[in-house]
């Protein structure tokens, strides 16, 4: 009894591959016949999923596959040729041995089949490009496939791309039901390339005509959600850039009362050191990766100094008269910039990002956002911080308020109101090193990196009020996210203009900002 | 002129020596056109690049005595001047590219090459009018005026004073220039207006119409600076200073500080128009880059070398820092942006009362 059951069953696991063979094998003298008998023939490759139907669909493509004289298939592999049936050497071809032609049909119908083939495929990228070439060729044979496809795929965008796929194959079937289906996922989906399939599939279906409508509309309101979300992170990530570049000021002109017209110049200097610590790096590997965290206190060190010396050498002599130091800064910013123009050289210089900081991020709701945008809100938020912490915690912060409260009281109780005076300013120049750290990762290092940002940072602490720190923050921020808004229907010029004018407007009603400092240390 | 000389005002002998050095110097002024006439043989001979470059630091001269009217008499540093100026030049420029008529590139009777090629129908209805001289000259008076009315009534208004109106000014001049580097305003972009054919009849770069244009500047410049010393020698010049020195306590005697303010303010931005309107016609072009903020502040800077609150020192600084500019452009280029941050630095510092306070003695 056992004997006869154990031999069937033996029988049938033999049998499974070997019908996938016959397939295979089956369909291969197709190939020899005529431009139709190939196109079903390629199509049959197609169908059966047989791992060595791929070379042959692919040498077909590319026109090196051979049809010998008795109607053997030959693969070229290396310098000479073997059978495709039986992957021997062919080495007797002879002269009968012709290429296989391909006519617009047979090309259409390879196209579907090397996708379908591919597909499976264990690379990740040639899953990709086979499920984007599956979405165009189209057809409702695609479906189990796809199928078949998707239920062991595990990465989300070959998933998505997959999906969308089957839902385009599906559309253009006879399956009722899974035309439904698919408009009902099509709509979940929520991709421009989801609407154009729906408003295709729209004249063809009249009887689908209302579900495929209330799909389209969930897509359009899932766009324009997105669209939303998107215009919110580049308007954070310009609100963060202006935070670092305004946050120096803010303790310069904010804490100090002193316009520093040359803080954009610092900026830059910033940023160059950056390239040069880069530069540094290059020859010793195993420092290179961490350039760009060696340049955070590298350009904090530069710029504090390039302020230190500043405010001893000159600024200290004009105390009192801020007008004369907005001239005299703006000076000092003239003399940096033809410096660094004459050192470096006017092109722009290239700082490269580390690799954990190039490419996009795909959110969840298939939201974009740029690698090194994100780092610079992160970063912007960091020093934000830090800045706090300095002021509310550290000896240094207290003196300096006391300074800024009062100075000769403060003198009194011991405080060298002079260095403090030095420190402060250094510390506010060094901040706007650090915001060139974050510009050379978005924008070109040149001699006037800093000319661009320097009047909306002053906009900025002027909007959202002198010596506050919470008005810098939520005035970058505010700024940045009112830009970004403006700049789709607007232009980005004229956004810009739209913001000063605003601003205008609003200090009107808020002469000292957003978040003015109250009592005898607002009157000046 | 001579009304004012034959009534000195009651001074020091040194306010007459000034005033016969400043006579002094407008006849020197006055003849380098007519030594250009003669031959290039002549010892005497000057070249038509000196008279040319004169003329235009004459309009430099009278942009700088607007500017010294409202900085060095009411306080008020605009960073936003040379954004005057400029709307002045472009007025100006407006009516120069009409006069092109159909003698354009694209040989269109009424539009301008640019407005062909960016495939404009019609003119624009900002373009109206233009075509007649007096209306542009109200205009390059007229838009700096009004714009700088509209600014200043917000600003001193809410009472925003020193250092945060340099600034909104700044921004103002930047937004201006950002604008006007856009092609769909309608004033040519990036390449602004230039390749002007004629003014008032006479064909430009000829030496009759250097010699006119070289004249009207020099007679504005001196009305205005007559003009000028007549504001500030008043009673309402005495309020001015009064508030540049202490505005609240000026407020407080019941004073209108707002009017007072918006007065010279608007004056001093028509003055910087006017003189934009001359310098156009002399230079042959206009174009976005006269708004950049860079611009305004080298202005400031000459009033600052000459010597705030003088209008003499104005004058002088004008001509003394662009004289150093142009001599140092050609003898050593990359120099120029540190001699003239240079200046900032050591004017601020060493030479608060600019060049004429080193001759004349501190006021007591």
């Amino acid at each position: 009894m056992k004997r006869p059951l154990l031999g069937l069953l033996l029988l049938l696991l033999l049998a499974l591959p070997v019908r996938a063979q016959d397939a295979f094998t089956g369909a291969l003298p197709g190939l020899a016949g005529g431009f139709a008998d190939i196109a079903t023939a390629v199509e049959r490759l197609g169908a059966a999923g047989d791992p060595r139907a791929l070379p042959v669909l692919r040498a077909l493509q590319e026109g090196r596959l051979q049809k010998a004289g008795d109607g053997r298939i030959l693969l070229p592999e290396g310098a000479g040729l073997v059978d495709a049936a039986t992957g021997q050497p062919a080495e007797a071809a002879g002269a009968g041995a012709e290429a296989v032609r391909l006519n617009n049909r047979v090309r259409q119908a390879l196209r579907g089949a090397l996708g379908r083939l591919q597909i499976l495929s264990p690379d990740p990228a040639e899953r990709q490009a086979a499920a984007e070439a599956v979405f165009r060729s189209r057809s409702a044979e695609n479906v189990p496939v796809l199928r078949q496809a998707l239920a062991r795929e595990t990465v989300p965008r070959i998933r998505t791309q997959l999906e969308l796929a089957l839902a385009a194959s599906q559309l253009v079937g006879t399956d009722e039901a899974g035309k439904r289906d698919a408009v009902a996922r099509l709509g979940s989906a929520g991709t421009v390339e989801a609407r154009a399939l729906l408003l295709e599939a729209r004249g063809g279906n009249p009887d689908l005509v209302t579900a495929i409508d209330v799909s389209i509309a969930t897509i359009e309101r899932t766009l324009s959600l997105r669209r939303a979300a998107e215009t919110l992170f580049q308007g954070l990530s310009l609100g963060s850039v202006l935070l670092l570049a305004a946050l120096g000021l803010a303790i310069t002109f904010g804490v100090m009362g002193v316009i520093n017209m040359a803080h954009g110049e610092f900026v830059m200097l910033g940023a160059y050191a950056t390239f040069l610590v880069q530069e540094f790096c290059r020859g010793i590997p195993w420092l290179a990766p961490w350039s760009l965290a060696l340049s955070v206190p590298a350009a904090f060190l530069v710029t504090a100094a390039a302020g230190a010396l500043l405010e001893r050498g000159l600024i200290r002599h004009l105390y009192g008269r801020p007008l004369e130091t907005l001239l005299m800064t703006f000076g000092v910013g003239m003399i940096l910039q033809q410096a660094v123009r004459l050192a470096f050289g006017a092109q722009n210089r290239e700082v490269l990002s580390p690799a954990w900081m190039q490419g996009t991020l795909l959110l969840p709701g298939g939201i974009s956002v740029t690698q090194n945008r994100l780092w610079i809100i992160v970063f912007g938020l960091a020093v934000l911080l830090l800045v706090f912490a300095a002021i509310r915690l550290t000896r240094f912060g207290l003196e300096m308020r006391a300074v800024v409260q009062n100075r000769r009281i403060a003198a009194t109780m011991g405080i060298r109101t002079g260095r403090v005076d030095a420190m402060t300013f250094a510390f506010g120049s060094g901040l706007a090193g650090l915001a060139g750290v974050a510009l050379s990762q978005i924008d070109n290092v040149s001699p006037n990196l800093g000319t661009g940002y320097i009047i909306d940072s002053f906009m900025v602490v002027v909007f959202g009020g002198v010596g506050s720190l919470a008005g810098t923050l939520v005035g970058a921020m505010t700024l940045g996210i009112v830009n970004k808004m403006l700049e789709p229907w607007a232009g980005a010029v004229l956004a810009k203009v739209f913001v000063l004018i605003a601003i205008m407007l609003f200090i009107q009603r808020r002469p000292k900002g957003l978040f003015a400092l109250k009592g005898r240390a607002a009157e000046s | 002129m001579s009304a004012t000389i034959a009534t000195p005002a009651p001074g020091t002998t040194g306010r007459l020596t000034i005033r016969l050095v400043l006579i002094g110097a407008i006849l020197v002024l006055a003849v380098l056109p007519v030594l250009n006439q003669l031959p290039a043989e002549s010892t005497l001979h000057v070249s038509d690049f000196i008279v040319s470059i004169t003329g235009k630091w004459i309009t430099y001269a009278v942009l700088a005595l607007a500017i010294d009217l409202a900085w060095g008499y009411a306080g008020i540093l605009s960073l936003g001047h040379g954004a005057f100026f400029a709307l002045g030049g472009y007025a100006m420029g407006m009516h120069l590219m009409r006069l092109i008529g159909p003698r354009g590139v694209y040989g269109h009777p009424t539009l301008p090459d640019f407005m062909v090629f960016l495939g404009y129908q019609e003119l624009p209805w900002y373009w109206l009018g233009f075509e007649h001289f007096p209306y542009a000259v109200l205009m390059a008076m007229a838009v700096p005026g009004v714009l700088a009315a509209i600014l200043g009534f917000l600003a001193f208004r809410s009472r925003i004073t020193g250092v945060y109106l340099s600034i909104i000014t700044q921004a103002m001049t930047y937004a201006l220039m950002l604008a006007f580097f856009r092609n769909d305003m309608g004033f040519g972009g990036n390449n602004g207006f230039t390749d002007f054919k004629e003014l008032l009849g006479m064909p430009l770069n000829t030496d009759n119409a250097r010699a006119v244009l070289f004249y009207a500047s020099l007679a504005l410049l001196v009305v205005a600076f007559l003009a000028c010393t007549r504001i500030t020698q008043s009673k309402l010049g005495r309020v001015l200073v009064a508030i540049r020195d202490a505005e609240s306590r000026v407020r407080f005697l019941g004073y209108d500080v707002t009017r007072h303010k918006l007065f010279v303010f608007v004056l001093s931005a028509a003055l910087a128009g006017l003189a934009g309107a001359l310098y156009v016609p002399q230079v042959g072009i206009i174009n976005p880059g006269e708004f950049s903020p860079g611009n305004s502040i080298e202005a400031v800077i000459w009033v600052a070398v000459g010597g705030r609150g003088t209008l003499v020192g104005a004058v002088l600084g004008a001509f003394s820092v662009n004289a150093l500019k142009t001599w140092l452009t050609t003898v050593a280029p990359d120099l120029w942006l540190f001699a003239l941050g240079g200046l900032f630095v050591a004017v601020t510092l060493f030479l608060p009362r600019g060049l004429i306070g080193l001759f004349a003695k501190a006021p007591k």
